[in-house]
C-alpha cells in the first residue's frame, strides 16, 4: 500500500474525460480530492491524495501518461526557501493542515510536505514571500 | 551606591573586553546561571548579557544622501523603484520610510491586499547590493537649476545611507485574537474568526527591553547590534511609556518602552533586515536588534535572568476592541504559554503562533556575544538615561 499526494494537470483535450474514474475502476486506487480547478475547454488541475497497491499505482500513473495527463508529486509544486525563511511563524497561523508548523522549543518553522494539501494560503501570508507554489499555473507544458 | 554587593563600571567592563577577559552569556543562558548561583555570584562572574529581537517594525526607514548631478538639483519629489521618498529636507537628502507604498499599489482594493513592494523592499534591495532606480523632480532654482533626474542608486555609491528608525524594539506587545465572524488581516497576521487563533510578537525572555525593564543601562548612546552592523540608541522611541503596570520582576504587563535607533546602512547585512509584505495590512520591515546589557550589579543580574514564564502580556481583540480604540484586555497570558502554543480565551482553547522570530533573535544574541568576546564590540555608556530626558 502506498499513499501519495499528486498534482494532475489536464490539457484542453483531456479536461472532460473520466480519467480519475478509470484510476479507481481499472487500478483499484482510492482518491481524495484536496483541490480541483476545472474549467470547460481549459487546462485544468487536480490535487489528489491517491492510495492503493504500489504496482497498481505505477500502472495508474502509466495510464495517465498514455492519456496526456501530466502529474507530479505535490511537494514538487510548493516549496519554502529555507535560506530566506526568517522563521517568523506567519504561515503557521494560516496553514489548515499543520504542514507548516512551529517546532518547539526551537521555535523554527518546519514544512512537512506530506501534510500539505496545496491550498496555497501560506504563499501570501508569508511576509518575506519565501514560499513558492506553482499550482496556480495550470498550463500543461 | 553601597546598597549593592557587586559594583562594576562600563569602563571596567570595556577594559576586560580589551584584554579578552570579559565574560559574556546570552539572556537565555543567564536564566540558569542566576537560578543556580544566585544573583550576587552571577553578577560577580558575568560581565555582559546579550539580548536579541527580530520582529516587524513598521516605524523604520533610511536617510539617503543621493549626491549631486550636474547641473545641481534641489529634489522636491522622488521615487525609488516607484516608492515615494520624503524630500522635505536639504537638496539631495531623502527619507525612505519602510511602510511607504508605490502610488500605483492597489492596496486593499482587492482585499486582502498583497503589498508586494514598498519602502522596506527598497532598503532591502540596497542592502543586497541591487541597483535602485531613482526618479526625481524639482521646480528649479538659480543655485539648483535641474528639474528632472533619473538615475540608478547603489548602496556603495551613495554619499550617506543611515538607517533611522523612530520606533523599534517594543518592550512588550499584545497577544492578538479576533472575536468576529470573519478572518481579519492585521499587522499581527491573519486572525481567524471566533478566536480561531492567536498571535504574539516578541522574543520574550531574550528581548532587549524585557532584560532591562527600568532602562537602568539602555539610554541615549547605547551601542547596539542593528541590522548586522553596529548602531546606537538615538533616543527613546515614539510612543515610549515608562509608567505602566508591572509584574513583580519589573517587566511591564503591556506595551511600554520603545527605542529610536540609528546606524550606518553601509555596514549592515540583508540577513538582519527583511522586507515584509503583510497581507491585507501593508509593507513592514523585520529589523534585527541586539542590545548588550552590562551586569553592573546584582540587580542587573536579576533583571537579565527573567524568563518567559514570568513575563505576561494582554490578550487583545483585534476584531472589535482594538480598531474601535476600546482599551480592554480579554485576559493575561505568560510568554511560556504563548510559546508552548496553546492558550484559553473566553473558555476556548486557541492555538498560538508567533510573528517575531525567536531563532533569529537568539542568533543575534549569539553574534553579539561573540563580537564582544573577540573585542570587536565595546559597550557604549549612555549619555543620558531616558528618565533624565
Amino acid at each position: 500500500m502506498i499513499k501519495k499526494r499528486m498534482v494532475l494537470r489536464f490539457s484542453k483535450k483531456t479536461w472532460n474525460q473520466p480519467i480519475v474514474y478509470r484510476l479507481v475502476k481499472d487500478f483499484d486506487l482510492a482518491f481524495n480530492i484536496l483541490k480541483a480547478s476545472v474549467f470547460p475547454k481549459e487546462a485544468s488541475l487536480m490535487v489528489l491524495e491517491i492510495s492503493g497497491d504500489e504496482a497498481e499505482f505505477d500502472r495508474g500513473m502509466a495510464y495517465l501518461d498514455s492519456h496526456g495527463v501530466v502529474y507530479e508529486p505535490l511537494e514538487a509544486n510548493i516549496k519554502k526557501d529555507e535560506e530566506r525563511c526568517i522563521h517568523c511563524g506567519a504561515c503557521a497561523a494560516v496553514c489548515p493542515t499543520g504542514a507548516l508548523a512551529i517546532q518547539r522549543p526551537e521555535m523554527k518553522v518546519v514544512f512537512d510536505t506530506e501534510k500539505c494539501s496545496g491550498c496555497e494560503l501560506c504563499v501570501k501570508a508569508c511576509p518575506p514571500r519565501v514560499i513558492v507554489a506553482t499550482l496556480s499555473s495550470n498550463e500543461v507544458q | 551606591m553601597a546598597e549593592f554587593k557587586v559594583q562594576k563600571t562600563y569602563k571596567e567592563i570595556n577594559e576586560k573586553i580589551k584584554k579578552g577577559k570579559v565574560v559574556v552569556v546570552n539572556a537565555e543562558e543567564m536564566i540558569d546561571i542566576v537560578e543556580e548561583k544566585g544573583a550576587v555570584k552571577a553578577a560577580q562572574e558575568i560581565d555582559v548579557v546579550t539580548t536579541g529581537t527580530f520582529g516587524a517594525m513598521c516605524s523604520s526607514g533610511a536617510i539617503l544622501n543621493v549626491g549631486h548631478a550636474t547641473p545641481k538639483m534641489k529634489i522636491s519629489r522622488a521615487k525609488l523603484n516607484g516608492v515615494p521618498a520624503y524630500c522635505g529636507l536639504a537638496a539631495v537628502d531623502l527619507y525612505i520610510g519602510a511602510s511607504e507604498l508605490p502610488d500605483e499599489d492597489p492596496r486593499n482594493t482587492v482585499y486582502p491586499g498583497e503589498f508586494k513592494y514598498g519602502g522596506a523592499h527598497v532598503i532591502q534591495d540596497l542592502l543586497s547590493g541591487k541597483p535602485v532606480l531613482m526618479e526625481a523632480w524639482a521646480y528649479g532654482t538659480d543655485c539648483y537649476p535641474r528639474k528632472y533626474l533619473k538615475k540608478e542608486l547603489n548602496l556603495h555609491e551613495l554619499r550617506n545611507a543611515i538607517l533611522f528608525n523612530p520606533r523599534n524594539a517594543y518592550q512588550n506587545y499584545n497577544c492578538a485574537v479576533n472575536s468576529t465572524r470573519r478572518t481579519i488581516y492585521t499587522y499581527m497576521g491573519a486572525l481567524k474568526p471566533l478566536f480561531g487563533n492567536a498571535t504574539y510578537s516578541t522574543s520574550g525572555q531574550i528581548s532587549p527591553l524585557l532584560n532591562d525593564p527600568y532602562f537602568k543601562t539602555i539610554g541615549v548612546g547605547t551601542r547596539i547590534f542593528l541590522g548586522g552592523g553596529q548602531g546606537y540608541v538615538a533616543f527613546y522611541g515614539t510612543q515610549h511609556v515608562f509608567d505602566v503596570p508591572r509584574s513583580p520582576n519589573g517587566t511591564p504587563t503591556e506595551g511600554a518602552g520603545t527605542l529610536c535607533v540609528i546606524g550606518d546602512m553601509k555596514k549592515m547585512d540583508p540577513n538582519w533586515i527583511a522586507a515584509a509584505s503583510i497581507q491585507g495590512y501593508g509593507v513592514s520591515m523585520y529589523v534585527g536588534i541586539g542590545v548588550p546589557i552590562p551586569i553592573l550589579n546584582e540587580d542587573m543580574a536579576r533583571f537579565t535572568a527573567v524568563k518567559d514564564a514570568d513575563i505576561v502580556t494582554q490578550i487583545i481583540d483585534y476584531g472589535g476592541d482594538y480598531p474601535k480604540g476600546i482599551d480592554r484586555s480579554l485576559g493575561t497570558v505568560t510568554y511560556k504559554e504563548l510559546k508552548d502554543g496553546l492558550i484559553t480565551v473566553q473558555g476556548k482553547e486557541v492555538s498560538v503562533t508567533p510573528m517575531a522570530s525567536y531563532p533569529k533573535a537568539l542568533e543575534i544574541s549569539n553574534i553579539l556575544k561573540e563580537e564582544i568576546q573577540k573585542g570587536r564590540f565595546y559597550l557604549g555608556e549612555p549619555q543620558a538615561t531616558f528618565s533624565q530626558l
